[in-house]
């Protein structure tokens, strides 16, 4: 076969990065940067190419026996769960692979169907604790009502993994008058979040080895489908982006929803949720926790003559009690996001470049 | 939240910001020592609540920024080693040593690890005893008490897997380095709060003395820091120099006596090189000979490795408030945080990166 424009020239110049770094998995801007130059332009498409959390592809769009008809529409994601460590409070890695798809289908304004769920495991993973993660993801497909409906088990040689990688892939449906897109965000428009923010990522950090805390703190880990749902009826269409905040937080997910819409966005500090004893552990840590993850929550930018219903909507669902209008959508500083902080002056939240790392005094 | 929002009220940032003008009545500049009050500043714009007249130059207080190269890159020979545990504070693990940082060590399959309390690598040091537990025990005043810590439980539990790659820095000697330059801009200091915590202030008194200017000691919350602009602002007004104390719910001038016992127990005064600065005598502490056993350059033997610095960094003009970060030719091109030419722009204290998160666009009002 030949291949005529082919290059082999690597797309991210190996004089910056001859190897993947951690960094290049923390949600932030190296993360970003193996996605727009290498992932992207090699798997080219339209569907991909529209940057949401999943991706949303339309069948029976107005030819064949359904012509006329609406199309139908799918949308389509997939996540790997690599988390150490697999047991935390408030959940766990099975769980956590169960909500983060489910969320990701959400995010895209669907209805999950059907999730499949691949399991790759080290040789010497104790049974009681695979058995442990396997009834967890049973409970949380349960609770939500949307069943594993296929699956692979791989194993790999002792020392060739971390113990239990899973991946969970899921379909959804998109209701007929749900247009969900990161490009739609636009001047005016009101940005919500559903609740307090860095709950999940402050939760981890508080039993990860070295950095023991003591904290009464469990994750915000749940699916937010039924949470979405409310939030649809009550904006249909003038919800014009919802997205979860999980790796890299609020500040990463604003940055991409602005990038990809071409607008600013402008926060106010007082207003963002943030419960004490996650803002303690911040200020001990020296961590902001407009970049730290969530895994319970979502963002929703809406038309400003929906804020009000979408608000109270999110208000009377149990996982969306604590929701509040953190800022707007604006004209200036295309791209950029900005603070207006506790103290009355402005600053930029930048997209951070790899994970936030605690300081030294 | 409690002991926090009192600090961050807007109402009265705004009255000390109103006061501040009120009280200028000609140009002045103030350096603040600490990267944390760098950060303070920039992150919640209090440099736009001044008025013009008032220069605020960021001062060399970033421990991350003052290691020097050389110490870095005798780190990650150290880590590189199969039987090291190498453990560190998180934000050194990101600073660019001559041909690698800890994080691609960590990458390339060392055991690198984040700890909080260097307590936590003796810890690991009992648990492992058949590893070599390493800590990077760099730092201001403030990490030394802790530091000293670690080696004497070492020493008291006989540990034998355990030491400290130690570059200690001390805040009167470089202000001593700045004042004495020709190029010396500085008419004023934030000392740092938490440096005081531990060794209170006397110290600073023959520095206020000698060079006739006033040094206030300040915390790092928006208030303190608008609180301690305003203390040196009303003494350089009234022609008046000494130190002052603004931070007093921390700081006594005596500090913390029996943290400063347990570091002159374990450690001893030497010349140290600064990053960016180069070698300021009496500027550093290193182990003392009775613990000799815990230095891990003389365990692993790395004495010898030097490295040469970026020429187009000039964070060592920055430290000494020579220079802005946005006067540097690589400011924000050649030098990101992706791509750190020096340690400022790294560590989240740095001046660099605190100028490039926050500040990088110009304010849109």
């Amino acid at each position: 076969m030949h291949l005529p424009d082919f290059t082999l020239a690597c797309p991210i110049p190996i004089s910056e990065y001859p190897a993947i770094t951690l960094a290049h998995g923390g949600g932030g801007r190296l993360t970003h940067m193996l996605i727009e130059r290498m992932l992207r332009p090699a798997f080219a498409n339209p569907a991909l190419d529209a940057l949401h959390d999943g991706a949303i592809l339309t069948l029976f769009d107005g030819a064949g026996p359904a012509a006329g008809a609406p199309g139908l529409r799918l949308a389509f994601t997939t996540d790997s769960y690599v988390i150490s460590p697999r047991f935390f409070p408030g959940g766990d890695i099975g769980s956590l692979a169960v909500h983060g798809t489910i969320n990701d289908l959400a995010m895209c304004g669907a209805q999950p169907l059907a999730l499949s769920a691949a399991l790759i495991l080290e040789e010497g993973l104790p049974m009681e604790e695979l058995w442990q993660v396997v009834r967890s993801m049973q409970a949380a497909a349960a609770a939500a009502g949307v069943p594993i409906v296929t699956g692979d088990t791989k194993v790999v040689d002792r020392g060739k993994g971390d113990g239990l990688f899973i991946n969970t892939s899921g379909i959804g449906l998109i209701p007929a008058d749900v247009e969900i897109a990161p490009q739609r965000a636009r001047p005016g428009d009101a940005v919500l979040v559903s609740g307090a923010i860095a709950v999940h990522g402050i939760a981890i950090m508080s039993v990860r080895e070295g950095l023991e805390f003591e904290t009464t703190l469990a994750s915000d880990t749940a699916p937010l489908h039924g949470l979405v749902g409310e939030i649809l009826a009550a904006g249909g269409r003038d919800v014009h982006v919802l997205r979860d905040p999980t790796r890299g937080g609020v500040a990463s997910a604003l940055n991409e929803i602005a990038a990809a819409a071409r607008v600013g966005i402008r926060l106010d500090e007082r207003a963002i949720p943030v419960d004490d004893e996650v803002r303690g552990a911040c200020e001990i840590l020296g961590l902001d926790p407009l970049y730290v993850a969530n895994e319970g929550k979502c963002l929703a930018v809406v038309a400003p003559e929906a804020a009000e219903a979408v608000l109270a909507a999110m208000r009377r669902h149990p996982l969306g009690r604590q929701a509040a209008l953190i800022g707007e959508v604006v004209d200036a500083h295309p791209g950029k996001v900005f603070l207006r902080s506790r103290i009355g002056g402005l600053r930029v939240v930048d997209m951070i470049s790899g994970e936030q790392l605690p300081r030294i005094c | 939240m409690k002991y926090v929002d009192e600090y961050r009220n807007e109402a009265d940032v705004q009255k000390f910001a109103a006061a501040i003008r009120r009280l200028v009545t000609r140009p002045w500049t103030l350096m603040e020592i600490c990267g944390g009050q760098t950060h303070t500043i920039i992150k919640s714009g209090i440099d736009h609540l001044l008025p013009s007249e008032v220069t605020l130059v960021h001062g060399p207080g970033c421990p991350v920024c003052v290691t020097p190269l050389e110490l870095i890159d005798k780190a990650v020979a150290i880590a590189r080693r199969p039987e090291v545990i190498f453990t560190s504070f998180g934000d050194m693990l990101r600073v660019p040593g001559s041909e690698a940082d800890l994080l691609s060590v960590k990458a390339a399959g060392g055991d690198v690890r984040m700890v909080y309390s260097p307590l936590d690598a003796v810890k690991l040091a009992q648990k492992h005893p058949d590893r070599e537990v390493v800590f990077f025990a760099v730092g201001f005043e403030t990490t030394a008490p802790a530091n000293a810590m670690a080696v004497w439980q070492a020493s008291q539990l006989g540990l034998r897997n355990f030491s400290i790659l130690c570059s200690h820095v001390l805040v009167p000697p470089a202000m001593e380095a700045i004042l004495g330059s020709p190029n010396n801009q500085v008419q004023g200091f934030l000392a740092a709060g938490h440096v005081c915590t531990v060794m209170g202030y006397w110290e600073y008194e023959p520095i206020a003395e000698r060079y006739r200017l006033p040094i206030v000691v300040t915390g790092f919350e928006p208030l303190d820091l608008l609180q301690g602009i305003y203390m040196a602002l009303k003494a350089l007004e009234e022609g008046r120099w000494g130190v002052e104390n603004q931070y007093t719910r921390a700081v006594t001038r005596e500090g913390n006596r029996p943290a400063q016992a347990l570091v002159r127990q374990v450690f001893e005064v030497t010349d140290r090189p600064w990053r960016g600065i180069g070698v300021i005598p009496m500027s550093g502490y290193r182990l003392r000979p009775e613990y000799a056993a815990y230095d891990a350059e003389r365990r692993f033997g790395v004495g010898r490795i030097t490295a040469q610095e970026s020429p187009l960094c000039i964070a060592g003009q920055i430290m000494q408030g020579w220079k802005k970060p946005t006067d540097c030719s690589a400011f924000g091109t050649l030098c990101t945080p992706e791509h750190p030419l020096g340690a400022p722009m790294v560590s989240s204290e740095g001046a660099c990166a605190a100028y490039y998160h926050y500040a990088r666009a110009a304010v849109v009002a």
